[in-house]
């Protein structure tokens, strides 16, 4: 077990100054808890032509939960809606510690050490449930 | 009992001989689960090699000695807790079940809507939950006992609240996330002057101090066999005898039944009306055990013994830069366990953080959400400590407390 896995600088540089956390006027919302922990993430979607025009969360939780979601913001915007669904699959094959497609993760690839912590892969998981349930069309309003 | 003699206590606890992530141990989660003693292992191991058997219906001389040794267990359990019969003494699975007993089989029949049932907003979700559901049912009001800055109660505003609407009122005798020590027999005086029944949540007091039914004058008292260095799956509630008479059985079939026709049936005596099914034997024996040795080593010698470290603990974590603790301060009662944050570093990147250092504390809300919301913190890091415990444990935490310090800069 190697902590410095888990905590690499870039994670703790997104949880300890997240990008994108705020809340998007007239966008698509999604609310989930981690009833276990109490950790919170509102991931926001604005989407224009079948495509992720702005993504920003906010949310209170653990440097992982925190981190995962700021990456994240940064990682759809721009995507279509189906690879935005593809890159949710990959990251979470990733932090499961399946194989993975980690040519498209970027960034996102600093997550794999939660693969060692299997109580935390949840925290890691939060926002992506928040995004593929937002693109499947199961809404919950803040 | 000082330090030296609680090194020795330790040995009697298989468990913590084991490493974590390569480091000894430290095990400091005793309020969520207690480890337990070689006398629990061995007796479980003997009874099922040599005792196991269903109770209260073989002729045989097998069905005979698990029967005496279940009900010993229940007659040990009544002299843990001062009660005058193994009689009042219910076996169940658990303080979650103990509690819904009370709730649904004793509560529920007799409140009426603008009946009030009081507790507080920093009772474990087991003490709360089915009290919201047999107020939804009856129409009776959940009511709640101011809780000043530390987590003790406003006795002053508890005397108002307390009033002839007042049906039941329902408390842990030790707080699981704030550590207050309620004071039991004071709000049992307030609520039999309202012809109220005051039910207890011992879960966290029975393992670590003496719990005399008898001078908290309580009705109803519920805990858990796998906090009291028994095993899981036995709980135990106590009841005054004509309340156990009063309350209705929730589960029906085998072992609880008198005379049985085809449409109708009647009951035996509590508490073993109480019990429908086969029991939890061997566990209540275990229990038994557990008591046993608890008594063996003194219930206040153990008291005062973990109080102490609670006080070291408490004493050493406030020099932490940043750390913010909660519930009573110094000078004031409190359980056995600490609950704090550290600077602005999520409880679960302490725990993760500790954890690598063969810490095991907890993080998160402790089945206590209303009580993070009154703190408003979302969550916070407990460590909870029990008989086994020493100070090198609690040095051991400090020193794992400024690694986290150190990783997120805090």
């Amino acid at each position: 077990m190697n902590l410095q896995d888990l905590y690499r600088h870039v994670i703790l540089d997104h949880s300890q100054r997240p990008r994108n956390r705020h809340a998007l006027a007239n966008a698509l919302a999604v609310r989930l808890l981690n009833p276990t922990c109490g950790d919170e993430v509102t991931l926001y979607l604005t989407v224009e032509q079948g495509v992720v025009a702005d993504a920003s969360f906010e949310g209170v939780g653990c440097s992982i939960s925190i981190a995962s979601a700021s990456m994240l913001t940064e990682a759809v915007r721009g995507l279509p809606l189906s690879e935005a669904l593809v890159l949710s699959r990959a990251f979470r094959r990733l932090v499961q510690g399946e194989d993975a497609d980690v040519t498209k993760l970027g960034d996102l690839e600093a997550l794999s050490g939660v693969r060692q912590f299997p109580a935390r892969i949840k925290c890691a998981l939060l926002a992506w449930n928040a995004l593929e349930q937002g693109i499947r069309g199961e809404p919950d309003e803040p | 009992m000082n330090d030296p003699d609680r090194r020795v206590l330790r040995d009697d606890f298989p468990l913590l001989a084991r490493s974590s992530h390569g480091k000894p141990l430290v095990y400091l989660d005793s309020a969520a689960t207690s480890q337990k003693p070689q006398l629990v292992l061995d007796t479980l191991d003997r009874c099922y090699r040599l005792h196991n058997a269903n109770v209260h219906r073989g002729v045989y001389e097998l069905a005979a000695e698990a029967t005496d040794l279940y009900e010993a267990a229940r007659e040990k359990t009544a002299r843990f807790l001062g009660a005058p019969s193994g009689q009042q003494i219910v076996f169940t699975r658990g303080t979650t079940e103990s509690l819904n007993l009370v709730a649904f089989g004793y509560a529920m029949p007799r409140l009426q809507p603008g009946d009030e049932i009081v507790t507080t907003l920093a009772e474990h979700h087991s003490n709360l939950v089915p009290w919201q559901q047999v107020a939804k049912r009856t129409g009776a009001r959940l009511t709640f006992l101011p809780l000043l800055p530390d987590g003790t109660l406003d006795l002053e505003a508890a005397e108002k609240k307390i009033n002839p609407r007042t049906k039941l009122v329902t408390i842990a005798h030790v707080s699981n996330v704030l550590g207050t020590v309620h004071p039991i027999r004071r709000l049992a005086d307030l609520a039999h002057r309202v012809g109220a029944a005051l039910v207890v949540d011992a879960a966290q007091s029975v393992p670590q101090r003496l719990v005399d039914v008898m001078a908290l004058d309580c009705d109803f008292l519920a805990f858990s066999g796998h906090k009291a260095y028994g095993p899981t799956g036995v709980g135990v509630l106590y009841g005054k005898r004509e309340m156990l008479q009063r309350t209705d059985p929730l589960l029906f079939g085998g072992e609880m039944i008198d005379r049985v026709e085809l449409t109708d049936s009647t009951w035996k005596d509590a508490p073993w009306k109480l019990e429908a099914g086969t029991p939890p034997i061997l566990q209540a024996i275990g229990l038994g055990a557990a008591l046993d040795y608890l008594s063996g080593i003194g219930m206040d010698r153990i008291h005062r013994a973990v109080q102490d470290l609670t006080r070291y603990a408490y004493v050493s974590l406030a020099d932490l830069e940043g750390i913010s603790l909660y519930g009573p301060g110094p000078g004031t009662e409190r359980g056995d366990l600490l609950t704090f944050n550290l600077g602005d570093i999520h409880p679960h990147d302490i725990a993760t953080v500790l954890d690598s250092e063969g810490i095991a504390v907890r993080a998160g809300h402790h089945c206590c959400q209303q009580a993070m919301r009154w703190l408003g913190v979302p969550a916070t890091v407990r460590a909870s400590f029990a008989l086994y415990n020493t100070r090198a444990d609690v040095d051991r935490l400090v020193d794992g407390l400024r690694k986290a310090k150190e990783l997120f800069q805090a």
